[in-house]
């Protein structure tokens, strides 16, 4: 079992003005961890003080979570030590970690969706066995650390009935219930608006000022930039650097987790749109539960122009890809380059849409867009397998030539490894996603839906799946996307409206609106209120 | 029917609900943590036999009753070890545990008192008696003479076996373990978010084996009941398919503890139906009237679904306006004409009136009642993720 938990002295900013009297709070030293032949940490080294904010920048498959797994009890390392406000600690669960004063808030929350905030924060930390007790005295604490920290948190809210950004906080309040000085956040901002990003960072400033130290695990760069004290960068299971946040910028970053010179700015030329291609007109969608998650969106798109669709995920812009792609019904009337589009029909599914030209890049590409346990050529004849080069004759389909394809699209997309027979779910998620991308791509569709191209997709490939796309709109093709990452959003679009509660809240072109601007909208203020 | 009719169904239905009771906090204990348990059926079964067996060598019910609870916690375990430990699949590890009770049940019977496949019949002193309030009348001659409160008092509320009452006091004890101690939270988040567990530092193995002991507790004192209690002695396949009933009572209950109750009573009263009413007489008019009513309403349920529901129920509400018709035709003679057949008394066939409770079981699956929300986590095994 573990070590007596160390009781840490309580430190505070003024006691930390010289770091090297101070035992840092968090050191490991030549941590090693192989999944089979992976090696996912290789030697990581490295010392957090306290009272600090550290950010650890790398791209997926980095090895940031396996490390954070390991500082959690998550997983045993191979080699390595870990040491807690200078003093040797085994972690070898969950529940020593919480003890020795780690807090971690995972990027997929670990709530229990149908229990009251203040049960979520007592469960596994009670006093006894019966509930009455420990619920009177968390009830307490809580509005007391709410209060402390602004957290602004209702104890007897269901998890299910509040938002991402209060269930994150819900997370936070769990760890400093459980008295955490140490506390790390895995990618927070993902599910989160600007705004709620905003107030994250502030409640972290407050930790902070706390004497509370503080690990960011993130892969944006801008993130790493406004808030820590000092960043660690990791590539390919080596901890490449760690420099102070105030002797760097985002380019050298990008440059330490990719190995090379990344552009962080997509290079495009301006746009030449002609004429309108995909025109929406009001459509309403209203899903199985009678929620009406569409409402009266119209837009359209010429050809040679990207309509990026801003907005925090979860505001109608899943359903209106669906509805485009072919798989939700809605009403309202879709034209393509003059013909209008069966909207509930026999000719509203899938199929009938991309005969039509319309591709579609799911957000979802592990749902949605592969099946993950078939081989790579097999999907990508999927919503092709009617295509006349996959047919060897009526009855039989033609694998040979589908292979054929397969193993060209994968060098001209540079997936690794160029392996058409290897199953979807052995790529990265940034090869997956130029699979998918290759097989919508490489049909010269007439409009390319996108969602979320690059969520989960590391810098090297997210650049090239960026150039992929404005080379499709310089063809001259019409190209909707849609994207939680307002950077994203920002530098890929000609035009970019904002999405929230299912209707398009403005328009707006990129140079004339800033991330403020669309925040706002995104938050659902009103045009006029925004601008 | 007179007062002690009733007094003696709601007995009945008492009688007959214990045993699905049991079982139905069984799989709540055990769906609740996220392990599905389709062999509750199997464990009653394996108890039930070995209760008897126990009894009927030592002489005592309660060695009897320990080795029911034994044998069927030690089947618990092992779905508990194939579903938890090795995370295999839970419904194929239930049916195989169903199998194995079905089968090993009878051909021990057989090999150890070479009945054919029963326990003999037990004494007295190895069965569980009823317990006699005091003030209570007993015989059954007494009973009908007395005022409505004293048949109620001497038939309803005492004369129970001791595991009826105990039966009746797990409800609120499993309430009261679910919703008001730390061990009832953990299990209640066990089923719902495991990683959530996980994450706090509780183990979620432990966890969900202690639940499946207590549905293995729970199945063993239903099976032991069954066979020392309702009847003296086990039978081939004696649970008669309460396993699965209660399973259903489950999902009508919506995994909670008191209204798990009332799904059992309800369940219970169509058991007490089918053992009083085997022989009823009723007009022809009332069964048309029942069995067309049924059809209408399945029909217009249906026709608010999809296509499919409206196919399987309407076709199914043919077959039951068929019976109906056929029921008069049979009445109809020469003598007293198609109108005066309406109000001939037939007999009920002694089948349908059985298959009620197994018709409610359908009916309740198919989706009339309300929507019931399972366990988020049920079913699925737990693997510790990045």
């Amino acid at each position: 079992m573990a070590s007596p938990p160390p009781t840490l002295p309580p430190y505070s900013a003024e006691r930390c003005i010289d770091m090297n009297d101070i035992a840092p709070a968090i050191e490991l030293k030549g941590i090693s961890k192989a999944f089979g032949p992976v090696q996912a940490n290789k030697d990581i080294s490295i010392r957090v003080m306290p009272g600090t904010i550290h950010g650890i920048i790398g791209e997926n498959g980095a090895g940031k979570s396996t490390l954070m797994s390991i500082l959690y009890g998550f997983y045993k390392a191979d080699a390595g030590e870990v040491f807690i406000s200078g003093v040797k600690t085994e972690i070898p669960d969950s529940q020593a970690a919480i003890s020795a004063g780690i807090g971690m808030v995972f990027q997929h929350f670990k709530l229990v969706k149908n229990f009251s905030v203040l049960e979520n924060v007592v469960l596994g930390a009670e006093d006894g066995a019966l509930l009455k007790p420990s619920l009177r005295k968390a009830r307490k604490q809580l509005t007391a650390l709410s209060e402390e920290y602004e957290l602004n948190v209702d104890p007897d809210a269901i998890i299910e009935d509040i938002g991402v950004g209060m269930q994150q906080r819900v997370e936070i309040l769990k760890a400093l219930y459980r008295q955490a000085d140490i506390l790390i956040l895995d990618e927070p901002t993902g599910v989160l608006t600007p705004a709620e990003a905003d107030q994250l960072f502030r409640i972290l400033g407050r930790l902070k000022e706390e004497g509370k130290t503080i690990i960011l695990i993130t892969h944006k760069l801008r993130e790493i930039m406004d808030i820590t004290d000092t960043v660690s960068v990791m590539r390919r299971g080596e901890m490449t650097s760690t420099v102070k946040t105030s002797e760097t910028n985002p380019a050298d970053l990008a440059e330490r987790m990719v190995g090379r010179k990344v552009l962080l700015r997509v290079d495009k030329v301006p746009a030449q749109p002609k004429d309108v291609v995909l025109d929406v007109r009001n459509l309403n969608v209203t899903d199985d539960k009678g929620v009406h998650r569409v409402k009266d969106v119209s837009f359209n798109i010429r050809a040679g122009e990207i309509l990026g669709i801003a907005g925090v995920s979860g505001n109608g812009q899943s359903e209106l890809l669906e509805v485009l792609g072919g798989y939700e019904k809605a009403t309202g009337e879709i034209y393509l380059n003059g013909d209008q589009l069966d909207l509930t029909g026999d000719k509203s599914d899938g199929q009938s849409r991309r005969a039509r030209g319309i591709a579609h890049v799911p957000e979802d590409r592990q749902q949605e867009g592969l099946i993950m346990d078939f081989a790579a050529w097999e999907n990508t004849a999927f919503g092709y397998h009617h295509d006349p080069r996959y047919q060897r004759n009526r009855l039989l389909m033609d694998n040979a030539a589908i292979l054929k394809d397969t193993q060209e699209k994968m060098d001209r997309f540079d997936v690794r490894p160029p392996n058409p027979m290897l199953a979807a779910k052995n790529f990265s998620g940034g090869n997956q996603q130029k699979i998918v991308v290759a097989r919508e791509i490489e049909r010269n569709p007439d409009v390319l839906l996108v969602g979320q191209p690059t969520r989960g997709v590391d810098i090297g490939a997210i650049e090239f799946i960026h150039q992929q796309i404005v080379a499709l709109r310089d063809a001259g093709k019409a190209i909707l996307l849609v994207s939680v990452e307002l950077e994203e959003i920002m530098g890929l679009s000609d035009r970019i409206a904002v999405m929230f509660d299912g209707q398009i809240m403005g328009e707006r072109l990129p140079n004339e609106t800033d991330e403020k601007e669309l925040g706002l909208l995104m938050a659902g203020m009103t045009d006029g209120e925004a601008a | 029917m007179d007062f002690f009719t009733f007094v003696q169904l709601g007995d009945a239905s008492v009688r007959m609900a214990i045993p699905l009771l049991l079982a139905c906090l069984a799989g709540l204990f055990s769906e609740r943590a996220g392990i599905f348990d389709i062999g509750l059926e199997g464990k009653m079964l394996a108890a039930a036999f070995l209760a008897a067996a126990v009894s009927f060598t030592t002489g005592s019910v309660w060695v009897g009753l320990l080795a029911g609870i034994a044998i069927s916690v030690t089947l618990s375990l092992i779905h508990g070890i194939a579903s938890i430990t090795f995370r295999g699949n839970q419904l194929i590890s239930g049916v195989a545990i169903n199998f194995f009770a079905a089968g090993l049940t009878v051909v021990i019977a057989q090999g150890w008192f070479a009945q054919g496949g029963r326990t003999p019949s037990l004494p007295r002193e190895a069965r569980f008696g009823s317990v006699d309030f005091p003030g209570a009348l007993t015989r059954v001659r007494d009973k009908m003479q007395a005022s409505p409160g004293m048949q109620f008092y001497s038939e309803f509320i005492s004369g129970h076996s001791i595991l009826v009452y105990l039966g009746l006091l797990t409800v609120p004890l499993s309430w009261w373990i679910l919703y008001r101690t730390r061990f009832g939270l953990r299990l209640r988040a066990v089923g719902e978010a495991p990683e959530a567990v996980d994450t706090a530092g509780i183990s979620v193995v432990r966890l969900r084996f202690s639940a499946v002991i207590i549905a293995g507790i729970l199945c063993g004192i239903a099976g032991a009941y069954l066979s020392t209690a309702v009847q003296a002695g086990f039978t081939k396949d004696m649970t008669a398919n309460r396993g699965f009933i209660a399973l259903a009572a489950l999902i009508f209950a919506k995994w909670r503890p008191w209204y798990a109750l009332g799904a059992c009573l309800l369940f219970g009263l169509f058991f007490a139906i089918d053992n009083r009413f085997q022989n009823i007489q009723l007009q022809v008019i009332w069964i048309m009237v029942l069995l067309i009513g049924v059809s209408v309403l399945m029909t217009s349920w249906a026709a608010r679904k999809e296509k499919i529901d409206l196919w399987v129920l309407g076709g199914l509400s043919a077959v039951l306006t068929l019976i109906a018709l056929l029921a008069w035709r049979g009445a109809v003679t020469d003598e007293i004409g198609a109108m005066a057949a309406l109000f001939e008394t037939v007999k009920v066939p002694s089948q349908l009136i059985q298959s009620l409770p197994y018709l409610f079981v359908v009916i309740v699956l198919a989706g009339f009642v309300g929507k019931a929300i399972p366990p988020r986590a049920g079913g699925q095994p737990y693997v510790k993720e990045r």
